[in-house]
């Protein structure tokens, strides 16, 4: 059974950081962050591990990179070599120069394409996706804990009260 | 307060003092005539000098600094490579292009005008079109020789020309360090008076290191000027549009007399060097009044000084570097070579101040200064090196494409005599930062960011030096006594200046008003 989680909903950013750092002091487990835009350092506060993204938009970099040299080999060199500006196609290393702006090009386009759609499959967002948010106002103004009960509710429930919750969300007894 | 540690003063002291001993004994050694130059070619052929640009095709070159006379310049020289490649249709190319190859090997021993295609797996129609133009006219200079150019067909003009290449070498060599320690020093002052203008709230911490570098403005920049000033009274040939002869039978320098002339040329850098140092000057007295006041006056005036500052900096920057290295070349001209030169001191500037900030924090001070700061002086270090590279390749690629024969002789001198330090200089410039730098984690870590730092630097001497030797002493380039004593001299010159002012003041500002936000800066 999927552990019960409080839902505790804060209005401002600062009061949002210093409750997730309280939190965690206090040895709770926040299961997630719902916040209208991203709040600097929330990651560090959290306790997430760090971001794998910047690896994988290198490795997309060095595909766009591969994609462009291989594709203006074949286009400029093998298939249909021309003589633009007396500089006739002879080899890929001699016009090389001429090809340096596009393999950049198409090394950036790749890197940040790819990175997005990655990022978004891998927080589960793809078209006609259902929202998960568990409050629409998180997409306003309103920024949402959710921390997994412990063994006392009572106090978990005083103590977001205290760190400047506005409102908190204690699921139904069964 | 930082004291200087008596080790470091030391090793300035030794460092300058054993470059100096190089330096003279490369000044001693210059060939004072004709019959020394040619024997100190002659017994440097076979060894250093095959070996260090030695690549295949580079010495081809026969004659083209020295045989051709000072009239030919307006004529451009269209020989058959030229018209060898760009006719050939495009089912013939692969063929042309094996015939071109083996007609430049062949032509290449002859050694005639064909000189072009050999090394021309770059450039082999560009080159073609512009040897004779610019080298024969600038009295040669940059010129290269080939080797069939020592046995047979001597003129008296070419060993002249060999022997100003070999005695410009120790001029060259000093002129090189000297300007890349200045350069250092004026690119922590562009740096500095940006974050002055910037309000930047998490640099005020390191002002006073910035402050402690750009001390070194006032000797560096008057070295430099004596420098100059010595070649404006013709002790060395590194500017050859200061020779009057030579503009006498020159009609491109003619038409630039009116700016490239030795009297207006000393005034600009006195208005340039006056300039920068005033600056320094007074915004440091700002920053410690500043310190001692009770307001916020100083501080705004100091901003507003450094706004005025950067606008007087990017003009006279610019015309620095074209009266400075790019008259080296007189008939060569890039627009945007101020920006490339000042990529480059920008980069140098902020790896400097990298590696001064991380060698006072391991001995204790600068405590407020937390691994944040240094990642972003790292971030600085990869994104101008990818700038510096941009601006590089901007400038090569233009004057690669349009191919006009007066701009190319440029890239053509270096291609042939410069292949080691031109491409090796691209590489510790612009790919080993980007890979090394790219990850987040290792702009962080101190050790591997000094490791880098001194990289970047040796880099950007090589820039230096790829921007001034081939105009100053062709093909006779080593890296040997000369340059290793001009970078000893003036590396322990900067150091024992640099520390030395550092020690004048305590090294945190204590009423900046982003004194505070620097101290909590957190990534």
């Amino acid at each position: 059974m999927a552990a019960t989680t409080f839902k505790a909903i804060y209005n401002d950013d600062d009061v949002l950081m210093s409750a997730v750092k309280r939190l965690r002091y206090e040895k709770y487990h926040i299961e997630e962050v719902y916040t209208p835009f991203p709040v600097h350092g929330l990651d560090k506060a959290m306790g997430l591990p760090h971001t794998r993204i910047a690896i994988t938009a290198f490795l997309y970099g060095c595909v766009g990179l591969t994609v462009s040299v291989v594709m203006m080999n074949y286009i400029m060199i093998e298939d249909w070599p021309q003589d633009i500006g007396g500089k006739p196609s002879f080899g890929y290393l001699e016009n090389m120069p001429a090809f340096v702006p596009i393999m950049f090009e198409l090394t950036v386009f790749f890197a940040a394409h790819l990175m997005v759609i990655t990022f978004y499959l891998r927080s589960r967002m793809w078209p006609f996706k259902e929202a998960e948010n568990p409050d629409v106002r998180t997409t306003d103004d309103h920024f949402l804990v959710e921390v997994e009960v412990g063994n006392d509710e009572e106090a978990l429930k005083n103590l977001l009260l205290e760190t400047g919750a506005v409102e908190v969300h204690v699921p139904k007894k069964k | 307060m930082y004291t200087f540690s008596n080790r470091l003063r030391l090793g300035s002291y030794i460092a300058m003092a054993v470059g100096l001993i190089c330096l003279l004994t490369g000044f001693l050694t210059a060939p004072s005539n004709v019959e020394e130059a040619k024997a100190i070619v002659a017994s440097s052929h076979g060894d250093d000098h095959g070996g260090a640009h030695g690549e295949a095709g580079s010495h081809s070159t026969e004659g083209y600094g020295g045989t051709v006379t000072a009239s030919d310049h307006g004529e451009s020289h269209n020989g058959e490579p030229t018209n060898a490649t760009s006719d050939t249709m495009k089912s013939e190319h692969v063929v042309s292009h094996e015939n071109t190859t083996a007609q430049g090997e062949n032509h290449a021993v002859e050694g005639e005008q064909e000189y072009m295609v050999s090394s021309g797996h770059q450039q082999s129609h560009t080159e073609g079109a512009n040897h004779g133009e610019t080298h024969g006219s600038v009295s040669g200079h940059g010129g290269s020789h080939g080797e069939e150019a020592h046995g047979g067909t001597h003129d008296a003009s070419h060993d002249e020309h060999l022997l100003h290449q070999l005695q410009n070498r120790p001029w060259a060599a000093l002129y090189v360090a000297a300007f890349f320690f200045f350069m250092i020093a004026l690119g922590v002052l562009a740096f500095y008076a940006i974050q002055r203008a910037a309000q930047a709230g998490w640099s005020p911490l390191l002002f006073r290191v910035m402050e402690g570098i750009t001390a070194y403005l006032v000797p560096g920049g008057i070295v430099v000027f004596v420098i100059l000033a010595l070649s404006v009274m013709h002790l060395n040939h590194m500017f050859v549009w200061m020779d009057a002869d030579v503009v006498a039978h020159d009609k491109l320098l003619q038409g630039k007399a009116g700016y490239l002339n030795p009297i207006f040329f000393l005034l600009r850098a006195a208005i340039f060097l006056g300039g920068w140092i005033f600056y320094r000057e007074y915004s440091r007295s700002l920053s410690l009044a500043q310190d001692q006041s009770d307001d916020n006056s100083y501080f705004v005036k100091n901003f507003r000084w450094s706004a005025a500052f950067l606008v007087f900096y990017l003009v006279t920057e610019s015309m620095m570097s074209w009266d400075w290295i790019m008259s080296l070349d007189p008939h060569w001209f890039s627009t945007l070579f101020g920006w490339y030169v000042f990529a480059s001191m920008f980069v140098s500037g902020i790896t400097t101040i990298a590696i001064i900030t991380i060698y006072l924090k391991s001995k204790g001070y600068l405590e407020e200064v937390n691994d944040s700061h240094i990642h972003d002086l790292a971030k600085f270090m990869f994104g101008i090196s990818i700038f510096w590279t941009y601006l590089w390749f901007a400038q090569f690629m233009l004057i690669w494409y349009a191919n006009v024969p007066e701009e190319v002789t440029y890239y053509v001198a270096r291609f042939q005599d410069y292949k080691l330090p031109f491409f090796g200089m691209l590489v510790l410039n612009f790919i080993f930062p980007l890979l090394v730098l790219m990850n987040s984690d290792y702009k962080r870590v101190n050790w591997f960011v000094i490791m880098t730092g001194l990289i970047v630097l040796f880099g950007h001497y090589l820039d230096v030096f790829n921007m001034v030797m081939p105009a100053t002493v062709g093909d006779q380039w080593h890296i040997g006594l000369p340059e290793i004593g001009g970078i000893l001299f003036f590396g322990g010159l900067f150091v024992f200046w640099v520390f030395n002012a550092l020690t004048k003041v305590p090294l945190q500002p204590k009423r900046n008003p982003f004194i505070e936000e620097s101290r909590q800066f957190h990534y």
